[in-house]
C-alpha cells in the first residue's frame, strides 16, 4: 500500500516538477510569474492528442512534436506579450501573462469544445508489473522515465553548455550579463523555449495518464506547479524538482488517507506552512536586503 | 421614499441595471484591493477569498438573524476584516511573490473549505433570501460604492495613507522613519478585506445565489486586473478600471463565443500599450482643474 501510493505520488510529482521547472527558470531570469505556463501545458496535451489520434504516431513522437510546437509558441508569447513590458512594473507583465492565459484557454475551448477528450485505445500499451505489494503500470514508468530523462537533459544544458552558462549568468545579474556581451534577448527566448517544451511533455504525459485532455486542465495544474516552484525556492532548478515531487507525493497520500475532497487544498496548505517557517522556500537563496 | 426609488430603478432597462450593479460591486472590490496592492504595494492574488467569506457570512446572517441589511453588511465587513488580520499576521512577513503565492494558496484553501462546509450546503451553493431593506439593491450597491470611493480617497490622504505609501515605496526606509510597517500592513490588509467582505455581501444578495466555485483564482485575477488596468494606487483609476472590465464582457457579448478570447487579447494589448494602466501617472484632479480653466494648461 505504502509503496503503491509512493509510486503514484512520484509519477504525479514528476509531472508537477516538469511544469514547475518552466515557472522557476522564467522567474529566475526575468522575475516574471508566467501565468500562461499552465495553458502551455494544456496546449501541449492537445497537440499530443492530435498527433496520436490523427497522425497515429506513437507516444514518444507525440511528446516530441508537442514539445517542438510549444517551444515555438512559448517564444512567440514572450515576444508579443512580455518583451515590451520588461522595463515596466512587474504587475503589468503579470496581468499581460494572465491575458495570454485567458486567451489560450478560450481558444482551446473554441477549437476543441468543452468536454474532455481521451486518447485512443492502445495509444500506449499499459501493463501492470508487480513489485512486492505494489502494482506499477508501464504508464507510470513511462512518466517517471520521460520526466527523469528530460530533467537530466535540462541539467546538462544549464550546467554544461554555453547557452546554459549564459542563462545562469543572466539570472545572476541581468544588466551585467548584457554588458558582458551576452545576448540577453536570445537567452530569454531560449529559456521560454526550454520551459514550454518541458510543460508540453508534462501535458502529454498527464493526458495519457488520466486519459483526459480538456481546455481547463491548465489552470489547477499550473497553480500547483507554481506552488511547487515556490515551495522548492523559486528560481532554483533543483528546488522545482524537489517541490514538485513533494507536492505530488503528499497529495496522493492525502487522498489515500481519506481527504479526497480536500485534494486541491493539500498542496497549498503545505506551501503556506513551509513558507511560514522558511520564507524563501526549501532550497531558495536567502536574499539579504541592502539599503 | 422607497416607492420613489423603486420606480426610479424600474425606469432603467433591466439589462443595463444589471451591468450597472456589476460595476458598482466591482468598484467596491477593486478599491479594497487598491488599498492592499496599490497603496501598500503588497501583491494579493486571493482577494476573491475575502469576497467569498463576506458573501457567505452575509448570507448566513440574513438567513439566521433579522438584522437589517446595513447592520448585516457592517457585521460582514468586520468579520472579514478580523479573518484577514488573523491571516495577515503571519503571512505579511513574506514579501513580493512569496506573499502573492501565499495569498493565492490561502484563497484556494478557503474555496475548498466552503466546498466542504456543511452549513453552507457544500458544493451545491447557497440560495440567499432577499435583503432586509426597503431600498432596492441597485441603489444600495451604488450608495456603498460611493461611500467606498469617499472612504478610500480619505484614507489615501490621511496620515495612515501616507504611511502605507511610504511602505510601498521603500519598506526599509519607512521602517527607519519609525513607521511600524508590520502593523500598518496588517491594518491595510484588514481594511482592504473589510471592503471585499462588503462587496461579497452585496454580490450575494444581488445574485441571490452563491457557490464557492464562483470565488476562485479567476475572480481574484479579475479584481487585480481592474486595479492594474486603471492604474495602481489611483482611486479614479480603480473606478475606471472596474467600470471597463466589469462591463467589457457584456459589451463584447455580440461576439458571443469569441468574447473571452478578445478579453484576453485586450488585457495583453492594454498592458503592452499602457503599461502603467489607463490612468497611471495621470493626475486626475489637475486634469479636471485644467478642464474647467482653474489652472493654466501645460504647466
Amino acid at each position: 500500500m505504502f509503496l503503491q501510493q509512493l509510486v503514484n505520488g512520484v509519477a504525479l510529482g514528476s509531472v508537477y516538477a516538469l511544469i514547475a521547472l518552466g515557472y522557476t527558470m522564467v522567474y529566475g531570469i526575468i522575475t516574471l510569474i508566467n501565468f500562461a505556463h499552465g495553458e502551455i501545458f494544456m496546449v501541449g496535451a492537445f497537440i499530443g492528442l492530435l498527433l496520436v489520434s490523427f497522425f497515429k504516431v506513437n507516444v514518444f513522437v507525440a511528446i516530441l512534436g508537442a514539445m517542438i510546437f510549444c517551444m515555438i509558441m512559448g517564444v512567440i508569447i514572450e515576444l508579443i506579450a512580455y518583451r515590451a513590458l520588461r522595463k515596466s512594473s512587474r504587475l503589468s507583465a503579470l496581468i499581460s501573462a494572465i491575458g495570454v492565459s485567458i486567451f489560450l484557454s478560450s481558444l482551446a475551448l473554441m477549437v476543441f469544445g468543452a468536454d474532455a477528450k481521451g486518447f485512443p485505445d492502445g495509444a500506449f500499451p499499459v501493463q501492470q508489473i508487480k513489485v512486492g505489494s505494489a502494482d506499477i503500470s508501464t504508464l507510470q514508468l513511462l512518466i517517471i522515465g520521460v520526466a527523469a530523462v528530460l530533467m537530466m537533459g535540462l541539467e546538462f544544458i544549464v550546467q554544461k553548455t554555453k547557452i546554459g552558462k549564459a542563462m545562469r549568468a543572466t539570472s545572476e545579474d541581468y544588466n551585467t550579463s548584457a554588458l558582458m556581451g551576452i545576448n540577453v534577448n536570445r537567452v530569454i527566448s531560449f529559456t521560454f523555449a526550454l520551459g514550454s517544451a518541458l510543460a508540453a511533455a508534462g501535458g502529454v504525459l498527464v493526458g495519457v495518464l488520466f486519459n483526459a485532455v480538456s481546455f481547463n486542465m491548465g489552470l489547477m495544474a499550473g497553480l500547483k506547479a507554481f506552488a511547487a516552484a515556490v515551495l522548492g525556492g523559486i528560481g532554483s532548478i533543483p528546488g522545482a524538482m524537489l517541490g514538485g515531487l513533494l507536492l505530488g507525493v503528499s497529495e496522493v497520500f492525502g487522498v489515500a488517507i481519506g481527504y479526497s475532497s480536500y485534494r486541491d487544498a493539500i498542496a497549498f496548505t503545505i506551501l503556506v506552512l513551509v513558507l511560514l517557517v522558511k520564507p524563501t522556500g526549501l532550497l531558495g537563496q536567502k536574499i539579504t536586503k541592502k539599503v | 421614499m422607497a416607492d420613489f426609488l423603486n420606480s426610479l430603478v424600474g425606469s432603467v432597462d433591466p439589462y443595463m441595471l444589471q451591468i450597472l450593479v456589476n460595476v458598482g460591486i466591482a468598484i467596491v472590490l477593486a478599491l479594497g484591493l487598491n488599498v492592499i496592492t496599490g497603496l501598500t504595494g503588497q501583491l494579493s492574488l486571493g482577494h476573491a477569498a475575502f469576497m467569498s467569506i463576506g458573501a457567505f457570512t452575509s448570507a448566513m446572517v440574513t438567513i439566521k438573524t433579522g438584522l437589517p441589511f446595513f447592520a448585516n453588511l457592517a457585521v460582514t465587513g468586520v468579520v472579514t476584516a478580523i479573518v484577514a488580520a488573523a491571516i495577515g499576521f503571519p503571512i505579511l512577513r513574506l514579501t513580493g511573490d512569496y506573499l502573492a503565492i501565499c495569498t493565492l494558496g490561502f484563497a484556494e484553501i478557503v474555496k475548498v473549505f466552503f466546498l466542504n462546509f456543511e452549513p453552507t450546503n457544500k458544493a451545491l451553493g447557497l440560495t440567499v433570501p432577499q435583503a432586509k431593506t426597503s431600498i432596492p439593491m441597485p441603489i444600495y450597491v451604488w450608495v456603498v460604492a460611493i461611500l467606498a470611493i469617499i472612504l478610500v480617497t480619505f484614507v489615501q490622504n490621511s496620515r495612515f495613507g501616507r504611511a502605507l505609501k511610504a511602505i510601498r515605496e521603500d519598506e526599509i526606509a519607512a521602517d527607519a522613519m519609525g513607521i511600524n510597517t508590520a502593523r500598518y500592513k496588517i491594518q491595510a490588509f484588514a481594511l482592504g478585506s473589510f471592503m471585499a467582505g462588503i462587496g461579497g455581501g452585496l454580490y450575494a444578495h444581488f445574485l441571490s445565489y452563491i457557490n464557492p466555485s464562483d470565488f476562485g483564482f479567476l475572480k481574484s485575477v479579475d479584481i487585480l486586473a481592474m486595479v492594474v488596468l486603471g492604474g495602481l494606487g489611483s482611486v479614479p483609476g480603480a473606478v475606471i478600471g472596474s467600470s471597463v472590465l466589469a462591463s467589457a464582457p457584456e459589451f463584447l457579448r455580440f461576439m458571443s463565443q469569441y468574447r473571452m478570447l478578445v478579453y484576453g487579447a485586450l488585457l495583453v494589448f492594454l498592458m503592452v500599450f499602457r503599461p502603467n494602466g489607463l490612468l497611471g501617472g495621470v493626475n486626475v484632479t489637475e486634469l479636471l482643474l485644467r478642464a474647467i480653466g482653474r489652472k493654466p494648461a501645460g504647466k
